[in-house]
């Protein structure tokens, strides 16, 4: 934030609302006046679209629910009456499940521009990590969800995940018991699932307007990684940001209409379609697309670490693939931000990725030889990553130089264009800079 | 080069059908939603059901349930019918048909609320008019009331031989609902 407000209510109604709850005020400073570096790119966009993909899951989820009954016996068929005979079914339905997948494309999009562009060093080392709760939050909601249809998928993948309990020693297999409610999956688990699977997506709510709150606190982090410095590094968030968010989830929109319209299913698993039956297990088991980098290191352990069991091993694996994330902030040493400047660690940004969807590959694979090999590969590349790119590299590395500001990124050294001199909060001359 | 006001125009333009197409869109994206909740093919589905009227005889009464109520299927007797034409409308607390075939003027004469030729058939919607008990008549050894129709045990309303409310606190007849003979020995009602 930089500044007092600057908030002027505009009728006699608004000064009397102000003076009680300055919510118009909030919203003006927040959105509308906040200065937005001027240079942010469409990766930038994703922040909007993940507030849109939350609002529409919560929208479509609450109105399935109208619908859905979450009993064993119901569950599967309650799913095909919401597609066959309620109103307007045939499309909401679709919605939800495709807005899972298209929730979990944003949020991965939206971390790897953080990991680019060094969004999380200090002062956003808090923001960084609500992030993170809100991706463990955004998992456990889909993993409860996929659950809710009942079939073959749905009942199997419930089993293994939470068998991956049992593997804590001692208390292990209580655990599984109590998360069970019965001595396997079944009813209880199913209703206590619906229940916080309703739950979770308000916590995220919470989480993410914290995240929000954070993120204004230090500003948005921009493709330099420079702070702003100077009125003529940002614009006002109205309506320059804004209209590039709104656009940007226009276009987000057509992939996500193209598959809820045309092929809804494409994204999920042809077994889901049989209903759940405790006495057969699909010859393939595998999580949602989203998870199967993370399914993959679970599977990659398959030896005894120490006292430590392989299935241990896995779980504790599995478990710190995304607790490492948490600990970005301190691993990584370099003092530039952004990887546009970091030569040799843009590099291993780029293997990063590769290793992510080379794991996400393997994880739909067969756990058999070779896909396992390359799995425990890909484990190794995966926490090289954080554990050993991100501390080294920041202290060997000689970065780029970097322009003098967010201005002269933008503009270029031209005399008479840098500098500054621009008031940010100029309205909308065409091709006036 | 375009004036000052041209741009002003045309931005008012792009604003105004700009804001249109937004409603317009805000509305259809809305729309499912609310539909939804409407009921559903399978509700709609139950909204008929057919009856066969064989097994019941003259005299006799069956109870079947439509759109989540008791209907009141009776096989009246020449007495039964008797009774129910001789009484004047003037004796009648509620004179109109009740019958949801008919307008809503048409008068409680005992012809309006069966179907021609197919007059020992009577047809209700068996929930009372006062607050809404079941009343009793379709059972042998229920009570039915002084006008031997039926009698609702809540607050002791008396229906007639038409299923018209003659004494007791109900303020109208028992509902004719909508049905027809798909044959001489089957009705649709709904």
């Amino acid at each position: 934030m930089s500044g007092p407000s600057t908030y002027v209510p505009k009728s006699e109604t608004a000064k009397w609302f102000d003076d009680r709850l300055p919510i118009a005020r909030l919203v003006h400073d927040s959105f509308v006046v906040f200065p937005t570096p001027r240079n942010l790119n469409y990766m930038w966009t994703f922040g909007g679209i993940l507030t849109f993909c939350l609002v529409a899951q919560i929208a479509t989820g609450v109105v399935l629910a109208m619908h859905y009954v979450p009993n064993e016996l119901m569950a599967f068929d309650s799913v095909q009456h919401i597609k066959r005979d309620v109103n307007y079914g045939w499309l909401i339905q679709p919605m939800h499940a495709v807005g899972a997948s298209m929730f979990f494309v944003a949020v991965y999009l939206h971390i790897f521009r953080g990991l680019y562009y060094g969004s999380y060093k200090a002062p956003r080392e808090v923001l960084w990590i609500l992030g993170v709760f809100i991706f463990l939050a955004m998992m456990a909601t889909g993993f409860l969800g996929y659950t809710l249809p009942w079939g073959q998928m749905s009942f199997w993948g419930a089993t293994v995940i939470t068998n991956l309990f049992s593997s804590i020693p001692i208390v292990g297999s209580s655990i599984v018991t109590w998360l069970w409610g019965g001595f396997s999956v079944g009813n209880p688990t199913l209703n206590r699932f619906f229940s916080l699977h309703y739950l979770l997506p308000f916590v995220i709510f919470g989480l993410v307007i914290l995240h929000v709150w954070a993120l204004h606190v230090a500003g948005q982090n921009n493709p330099t990684g420079l702070d702003i410095k100077q009125p003529s590094d940002s614009v006002p968030m109205a309506p320059y940001a804004i209209s590039k968010d709104v656009f940007a989830m226009f276009v987000f929109l057509l992939p996500f209409a193209y598959f809820v319209f045309f092929m809804p299913d494409w994204l999920g698993h042809a077994d889901n379609y049989i209903e759940a039956n405790p006495l057969s297990t699909p010859p393939h088991i595998v999580p949602e697309w989203y998870f199967l980098p993370f399914y993959a290191i679970l599977r990659a352990i398959t030896f005894d670490i120490g006292p430590i069991p392989a299935k241990l091993g896995g779980v504790i694996a599995m478990v710190s693939a995304i607790v490492v994330l948490i600990f970005i902030p301190w691993l990584d040493t370099s003092r530039i931000r952004s990887c546009k400047y970091r030569p040799i660690f843009k590099w291993c940004f780029w293997g990063f990725v590769f290793t992510c969807l080379a794991l996400g590959y393997l994880g739909a694979m067969p756990a058999e030889p070779p896909y396992v090999g390359w799995a425990q590969f890909f484990t190794l590349c995966y926490f090289a990553f954080f554990l050993v790119a991100m501390p080294i590299v920041g202290i060997i590395e000689t970065p780029d130089r970097l322009p003098r500001s967010i201005t002269e990124s933008v503009l270029g050294k031209n005399p008479s264009g840098g500098g500054g001199g621009m008031p940010s909060g100029a309205a909308a001359g065409p091709e006036k800079r | 080069m375009t004036t000052e006001v041209d741009d002003t125009h045309r931005r008012d333009f792009l604003v105004l059908a700009g804001n249109a197409f937004a409603a317009v869109g805000g509305a259809a994206v809305l729309w499912p939603f609310i539909q939804q909740m409407n009921p559903d093919a399978s509700a709609l589905a139950l909204a008929s059901v057919e009856v066969d009227l064989t097994p019941v005889k003259l005299g006799q009464a069956i109870t079947v349930m439509w759109r989540g109520k008791p209907v009141f299927i009776r096989n009246r007797t020449p007495d039964e019918i008797k009774q129910a034409q001789d009484v004047k409308l003037d004796d009648l607390r509620d004179q109109h048909a009740e019958n949801d075939a008919l307008p809503e003027s048409a008068r409680a004469a005992d012809a309006d609320r069966v179907k021609a030729g197919k007059e020992n058939w009577l047809v209700l919607v068996g929930v009372c008019t006062h607050l809404g008990c079941i009343p009793k008549g379709q059972s042998i050894g229920d009570a039915r009331g002084d006008f031997g129709g039926w009698f609702c045990p809540c607050h002791g309303s008396h229906y007639d031989t038409s299923g018209r409310i003659r004494k007791g606190p109900a303020p109208k007849n028992l509902e004719v609902p909508q049905y027809a003979f798909l044959s001489d020995s089957k009705i649709k009602i709904g």
